[in-house]
């Protein structure tokens, strides 16, 4: 089974198959029937596939599961509705007074109204224990993440209003942020700069925490939605059973901008995914040692530097333009922060400004901070003709 | 004023008292009732504007109308109006009309506490629309951008509207607990003598139970907020990890309220249907009794599932198994409750006026969206359902069906009674299916939106989700302005039509069918003997 993302094949899962043989033959029947109705209702043609009616097509064992037990639920919900919705529309052409139906007084007095509130509760019974029976066993598989000493963690935190995401085993961090329309074009919020690469046929535990307020981490093809909690961890797990790119977005509300962080989870095969742990190492070394050359920067190189870096991590709230959006996000075009004392300026970016969205920026290191600090300081109206050094940075530390 | 039939001493009956005093000054369980479901009306329609600008945002992809706290600042008000400004307020002027007149008492138990617990939600509606209303001052502060979920640290961060609404939602909580009460001491103390707890109308057991959630979990709500309001400005860390909190502890808080408030504002509905589909079927409720014990079951277990809204928390697996085999129990009794309805309507002598039309509707559509909760109730599919654009379908198939269009129902149903006047049938009509359908479109489409990967609360979404978000757009339009029927036909009624007889449907049962319509301003000083 490869499929690649992009397929429009029509999908039928194999696992709802062998859920179904398990099943005794009239409930087969009936789910089968109503699968077939609902596909009619809306599965018709080749919308699916471009509209996006259910689940897309799950990337790990544990996603597949979950896709069965919806679908499971789903049918069963579908064969209930049209029993009831066959039933009232019976009653509704037949019993009616137009049609000369005289009222039967006694109906609620017969066998059927004194034992309908044994009969029924236990018939509603027999359909919940069916439904909480089969999710019972998928929710333990989803639940017990494997204590396996080879599973790999990846540290997802949430910010305002990106991602970052921690190889624990592999000492890399990856930020991922959205990508504006210009750039994106179709895929505007469900693209970002730099993915979180995953291999295939590895156990990934996903540590979630947030940094600020509640995200949640969400790809529909790996299933696994859970809350970043500030100063909580929670995990979930996974394991990719095929290569491809799967788009998520953020799902708990987290202010302004929770539409803007799009997650794209790139499934590669364990080779391609050893070659890119190795590029993005050597990136980190090469910047580390520009970072730490004891080298004096001229106002271009930070400028450059510095607007790379405040489109990337400052725009999202205080905008290109530096204007910022107040209240919120107070503008840094001509204010007392950016024009008054280095210090202070440094300060509040290093430390952030508790109370408010604005975030501590410590963990990047001295040399894009200077260039930050730099371009805030010069760019736009500010022009102060301040240069701050990385040997600042570090002595404001 | 006219008497009605069955008292006898009318000489110290003044009438109403005239001009604004009758209003503000009211003890009258009548002018009360009036004054509640005039500020229902009104409020559906300020949060039914704020979803239509939702609406319009989502119309197609991009930010073209509303920036993005602007749109989370109505999502959350478009919650908060509809919840307490809208429902709540709708059925406890329903109670105020119909309790007394239906148990056969002169007026509520406690008629000055009434009047409290009506004007406290003027001033909380205030409070509510100033929390919207100021950042758009200067120094107002950020919008409030965080749901009508209020969760911290986001609500933390938000400005002083947040205080305004704090402040709302005690309000609202006061005016809530007060009627409650009321409620209670009404129906357990002034039914007239002969009528069994188990001979009292539907509706009055459905408040009953109502009322007692609602003294049960609004405290906690309460307390939730004010442990808030005290992060926010007193150095207290209840839900902040640096200072030894938990972020997720106001989530159970919140919850813990937050679900029995589904059962609040659906059972005065379920209560409505009680007396709507009998009527209309020409026969008697099927399983009076076990509606009873379904409902106090609906009760009890929705107290204790709370936690289902937060199957993403990271709970223990032993937790979240226990809150998902809690709620799927809830199918029982809610199954039992539709049941007995389709078995009322089963070998009536059905006929399809409104109130009936609108009961259909819902046996049919609450159903839907009952079953889609049962989907959601299973938590490892939750992990995909939750906080997407299915929950948002769900919820309303609940609530509009469920709580809004039992209100509908109701209003029909007794708009004779109360006015005099029976209402235009065919506009009745065609509201209700206006209504109807405009909610199917605009709810519908959202449960593909949903399991497509789209999460709620987004001000701008990727064009993969425009076509369904222009089909529930357009849905939404329809609904919407829908209700400018509603509002034509209730005033139309008001102002005159044809003469309503005391019982002014043929097959209505129950002592506010033997009044006067409309009935005097002071009923029933002569309790009836109910035998």
């Amino acid at each position: 089974m490869s499929h690649t993302n992009k397929s429009k094949r029509p999908y039928l899962p194999s696992r709802p198959r062998a859920l179904l043989a398990s099943l005794p033959p009239l409930d087969r029947r009936m789910i089968v029937s109503s699968g077939l109705l609902l596909t009619g209702l809306l599965f018709h043609s080749q919308a699916r596939a471009e509209y996006g009616l259910n689940f897309p097509e799950p990337a790990a064992g544990v996603a597949q599961e979950i896709y069965d037990i919806h679908m499971l639920t789903m049918g069963i919900a579908t064969v209930l509705l049209i029993i009831v919705f066959a039933i009232v529309f019976y009653s509704l052409y037949f019993h009616r007074k137009s049609r000369g139906y005289h009222a039967d007084q006694n109906f609620h007095t017969s066998w059927f109204g004194h034992w309908s509130w044994v009969i029924v509760p236990v018939m509603v019974l027999g359909v919940d224990l069916t439904i909480a029976g089969k999710a019972d066993i998928v929710l333990k598989k989803v639940w017990d993440v494997p204590k396996e000493e080879n599973i790999m963690d990846v540290k997802v935190t949430g910010h305002q209003w990106w991602w970052e995401f921690d190889y624990l085993d592999h000492n890399i961090k990856v930020e991922s942020r959205y990508i504006p329309e210009e750039q994106s074009g179709d895929l505007y919020l469900r693209e970002v700069d730099n993915p979180l690469v995953l291999p295939t046929g590895v156990k990934i535990r996903f540590l979630h925490t947030s940094a600020d307020v509640l995200h949640a981490f969400w790809v529909p093809e790996l299933a696994v939605k859970k809350d970043a909690i500030p100063g909580y961890i929670t995990e979930t797990w996974a394991e990719l059973n095929r290569e491809g790119i799967f788009r998520g977005q953020c799902a708990e509300l987290c202010g302004t901008w929770h539409s803007r962080m799009p997650i794209v989870v790139e499934s590669v095969s364990q080779d391609k995914f050893a070659a890119w742990v190795d590029g993005q190492k050597a990136i980190k070394v090469a910047a580390a040692a520009e970072a730490s050359a004891d080298k004096t920067w001229s106002m271009d190189e930070l400028m450059t530097k510095g607007k790379t870096l405040y489109e990337t991590k400052c725009a999202a709230c205080h905008q290109v333009t530096g204007l910022g959006l107040p209240p919120a996000f107070p503008p840094l075009n001509g204010s007392v922060l950016t024009t008054g004392p280095i210090a202070d300026h440094l300060n509040i970016v290093i430390n952030g400004k508790e109370g408010t969205a604005m975030q501590p920026w410590g963990t990047l290191n001295d040399l894009e901070i200077a260039a930050i600090v730099t371009y805030e300081r010069n760019a736009w109206d500010n022009k102060t003709g301040d240069v701050v050094q990385p040997a600042d940075v570090k002595q404001a530390r | 004023m006219s008497t009605t039939t069955l008292t006898h001493d009318e000489a110290h009956d003044h009438g109403a008292p005239k001009g604004w005093r009758r209003w503000l000054f009211s003890t009258n369980h009548k002018d009360i009732g009036t004054l509640y479901l005039l500020f229902a009306l009104i409020m559906l329609f300020v949060g039914g504007a704020s979803a239509m600008l939702i609406r319009m945002e989502l119309f197609q992809p991009g930010i073209q109308l509303l920036d993005p706290d602007l749109y989370n600042n109505l999502v959350t008000n478009h919650a908060l109006i509809m919840i307490f400004g809208a429902v709540m307020p709708a059925a406890a002027g329903l109670a105020n009309w119909m309790i007394p007149m239906m148990i056969g008492a002169p007026d509520m138990a406690l008629p000055r506490m009434n009047n409290l617990s009506f004007w406290i939600l003027p001033a909380a509606a205030t409070m509510l629309l100033l929390s919207f209303v100021v950042p758009f001052f200067p120094g107002g502060g950020t919008q409030i951008n965080t749901g009508w979920t209020i969760y911290p640290p986001l609500s933390v961060q938000v400005g002083m509207s947040m205080d305004f609404l704090i402040f709302a939602i005690h309000l609202l909580g006061i005016s809530s607990v007060l009627a409650s009460i009321n409620i209670i001491v009404t129906l357990l103390n002034m039914r007239a003598p002969g009528m069994k707890m188990l001979k009292m109308p539907m509706f009055c057991w459905t408040w009953l139970v109502t009322a007692f959630l609602l003294i049960l979990v609004v405290p906690v709500l309460a307390g939730g907020v004010t442990m808030l309001l005290f992060d926010r400005h007193f150095g207290t860390s209840f839900f902040d990890a640096a200072g030894g909190g938990d972020p997720v502890l106001f989530q159970h808080l919140f919850w813990f309220f937050g679900h029995p408030e589904v059962y609040i504002l659906l059972l005065p509905s379920i209560g409505v249907l009680s007396h709507v589909i009998p009527a209309f079927s020409r026969k008697p409720l099927f399983g009076y009794n076990s509606m009873v014990g379904a409902m106090i079951a609906v009760a009890t277990i929705g107290m204790v599932v709370w936690a289902h809204h937060q199957y993403t928390i990271g709970m223990s697996l032993g937790a979240v198994t226990y809150f998902m085999i809690g709620t799927i129990l809830i199918s029982i009794p809610v199954g039992l409750m539709i049941f007995n309805f389709i078995a009322t309507m089963w070998r009536g002598a059905m006929t399809f006026e409104t109130p009936m039309l609108f009961a259909v509707g819902i046996v049919l559509m609450f159903t839907f969206g009952g079953l889609s909760g049962v989907m959601l109730a299973v938590v490892p599919a939750d992990m995909q359902y939750h906080d997407s654009m299915f929950v948002v379908a769900h919820f309303h198939y609940v609530l509009m069906p469920g709580a809004v269009f039992g209100l509908f129902a109701g209003v029909f149903y007794w708009l004779p009674k109360w006015t005099g006047h029976m209402y235009d049938e065919k506009l009745g009509k065609l509201f209700f299916w206006t209504n109807v359908i405009g909610f199917n479109i605009t709810f519908f489409p959202q449960h593909f939106l949903g399991l497509a990967g789209m999460p709620r609360r987004i001000v701008d979404y990727n064009v993969m989700f425009t076509e369904f978000n222009v089909i529930s757009s357009v849905g939404a339009m329809v609904f919407g302005l829908s209700h400018l029927l509603l509002l034509y036909i209730v005033i139309k009624t008001i102002r005159g039509g044809k003469k309503a007889e005391s019982r002014a449907w043929e097959g209505a049962k129950g002592l506010e069918w033997e009044l006067d319509s409309p009935p005097a301003f002071h009923t029933w000083t002569v309790a009836p003997q109910i035998k």
